[in-house]
């Protein structure tokens, strides 16, 4: 049985209207995602009726909302099959998360010489706190390269992997090729010796369902605003043992134990954290929209997406001025392409007007760009929401910017 | 003065005329292009760093001399509807005195709805280029200044 598309649009009121006369075609999903009616209420209702500081107050409001709050970590926990709640820890989003590993982790792990390993399609996000974290300690950022197809280079892992590694991060999902990473096997051999693992689920979480017990990474990092729900908040998952081992990376009201001006201890999993008020609209909105998800089916979701996958690729492979970065066969519903002697920003800007809302530019990724020799591409992000027919929108608003331009 | 000054706000308002014809907004950027194409390449030597105004994703290059008191614009860009922005405000502040240039108000671009494309938050380099149009401008005022009070 597949899944009532007409239906779920209706779901999404953003979607519904006109831009320039025309029905928006929104195929920027890569950046953020647009938020069902059900997300819209939750955070509308808190305002409303339940606002209150959690864990805090001893009043009635205070404990209606610090019960949601706990009991949205405990959807996202059940929604990624974490062991337990005090894995996660909830954040400003996937950047804020990375960069509390590449902090707390790095303090506590990483010296003068050491390695850091990343992969070459890492978003910015995914590059900038480990580079700044080698600064710090004097560290070494190493690189795994990938191929033409846009596919990691695992043959170069192997060596890449050595006694001063200390951590992987890595994307699972690319936000520019749209490849898919084989994580299970980088984990298995960062693993082999002992070196941890963080992937970047920025993109993945929203197009399939992630187990991080069944990956077996150490660190798992996401955005709500990219998996439907508010902006503002993320998620940092990582495995008890890791996560207790690691100093806190921001200090606050909230994550300590005991406060005096002689010393301070800390507060237990997950709380040790998450420092000051946090977003908890955010992650009670975050919950929403998990559970939205969870109703509409995941499996449902990434079978549909496949179909707009084929559809998609089949269409842009048809246009010949149409060149594709990133032909990864294992890959997410986002394409990347240039059109040829268009620049991205004007077929960006023709798009616009047409009611297509695509992304240009360097995606947040200049190395991507860089080792294709181009200063950007012009990206769709496909999600679970959008219809072959807009695909086929696209198509033609491609071949009218060809025309105009040509 | 008076008469230069109407003359300046004369080509914002033709410009405007021109556009309101258009109804559809891609009728109006394929006027761009034809503007942009219709505009010079600007010479190699002007085509680097030193004259690049960066904007995130289109680039924008632009020289100004003053010759005779009168600035002359030389620009360019590598995106085409840049460009026929680019060729639109060269139109206008070509040839003119530093003073025109720095008195006028610009406002044939809200009038053509290219607001949005000027905008701070749009990365393309335009707002860019009109302030440092308005700088060229400013630094020859300056030099005339200088060399009169010389005399």
């Amino acid at each position: 049985m597949g899944i009532n598309i007409e239906k779920i649009r209706k779901d999404f009121p953003i979607l519904q209207q006109q831009v320039y006369n025309k029905p928006l075609i929104y195929l920027d999903n890569g950046a953020t995602t647009h938020k069902p009616q059900v997300v819209i209420d939750t955070i509308r209702e808190i305002h409303e009726k339940q606002n209150s500081s959690i864990h805090r107050g001893i009043h009635y409001l205070s404990e209606q909302m610090t019960g949601r709050y706990e009991a949205a970590r405990e959807t996202v926990r059940t929604f990624i099959n974490a062991a337990s709640t005090h894995e996660i820890i909830f954040t400003s989003g996937a950047t804020g998360s990375i960069n509390a590993v590449a902090f707390s982790f790095g303090e506590k792990y990483v010296g003068a010489g050491d390695e850091i390993l990343i992969s070459e399609m890492e978003h910015h996000s995914n590059i900038v706190p480990w580079q700044m974290l080698c600064e710090r300690k004097g560290a070494i950022l190493k690189v795994i390269p990938f191929d033409e197809k846009g596919e990691l280079q695992l043959e170069k892992l192997d060596e890449l992997l050595s006694k001063k590694t200390r951590i992987v991060a890595l994307t699972h999902a690319s936000n520019s090729l749209g490849t898919i990473n084989p994580v299970r096997e980088v984990i298995r051999r960062a693993h082999a010796r002992e070196i941890p693992v963080l992937l970047d689920g920025a993109q993945m979480v929203q197009h399939g369902a992630v187990d991080v017990r069944e990956l077996d990474c150490d660190f798992y990092v996401f955005s709500s605003h990219k998996i439907f729900g508010p902006t503002g908040s993320g998620v940092l998952y990582g495995k008890e043992a890791l996560l207790e081992e690691l100093p806190p990376y921001q200090g606050g009201g909230d994550m300590v134990d005991q406060v005096s001006f002689e010393g301070t201890t800390y507060n237990t999993l997950p709380f040790k954290f998450e420092a000051g008020t946090t977003h908890f609209t955010g992650a009670i909105g975050l919950a929403a929209a998990l559970d939205y998800l969870r109703f509409i089916g995941i499996e449902e979701i990434a079978r549909y997406e496949q179909e707009l996958i084929r559809y998609t690729r089949e269409k842009l492979e048809g246009i010949q001025e149409l060149k594709i970065y990133g032909e990864s066969e294992l890959r997410i519903s986002v394409f990347s392409f240039l059109l040829e002697n268009v620049h991205t920003y004007d077929a960006g800007m023709i798009l616009d007007k047409m009611g297509i809302a695509v992304r240009t530019g360097t995606l947040c990724t200049q190395p991507v760009m860089d080792h294709f020799g181009i200063s950007g591409t012009i990206r769709a992000s496909l999600v679970f929401y959008n219809t072959m027919e807009e695909v086929d929108r696209l198509v033609e608003g491609i071949q009218r910017t060809i025309e105009m331009l040509s | 003065m008076t008469n230069a000054m109407t003359e300046f706000n004369q080509i914002q308002q033709d410009i405007v005329e021109e556009f309101s014809i258009f109804e559809d907004w891609l009728d109006r950027y394929n006027y761009l292009i034809e503007l942009g194409n219709d505009l010079p390449a600007i010479d190699p030597e002007y085509r680097t760093n030193e004259y690049l105004i960066n904007g995130c994703q289109s680039k924008v290059w632009l020289y100004a001399d003053l010759v005779d008191g009168r600035l002359q614009f030389k620009a360019d860009s590598d995106a085409i509807i840049v460009k026929g922005i680019v060729a639109l405000l060269v139109k206008l502040m070509d040839n003119r005195t530093p003073a025109e240039i720095l008195e006028n108000e610009l406002f044939f671009i809200d009038g053509i709805g290219l607001r949005q494309n000027l905008s701070p938050t749009r990365s393309n380099g335009l707002l860019a280029m009109v302030k440092k149009m308005r700088l060229y401008a400013m630094a020859y005022q300056a030099k005339e200044q200088k060399t009169k009070n010389h005399e």
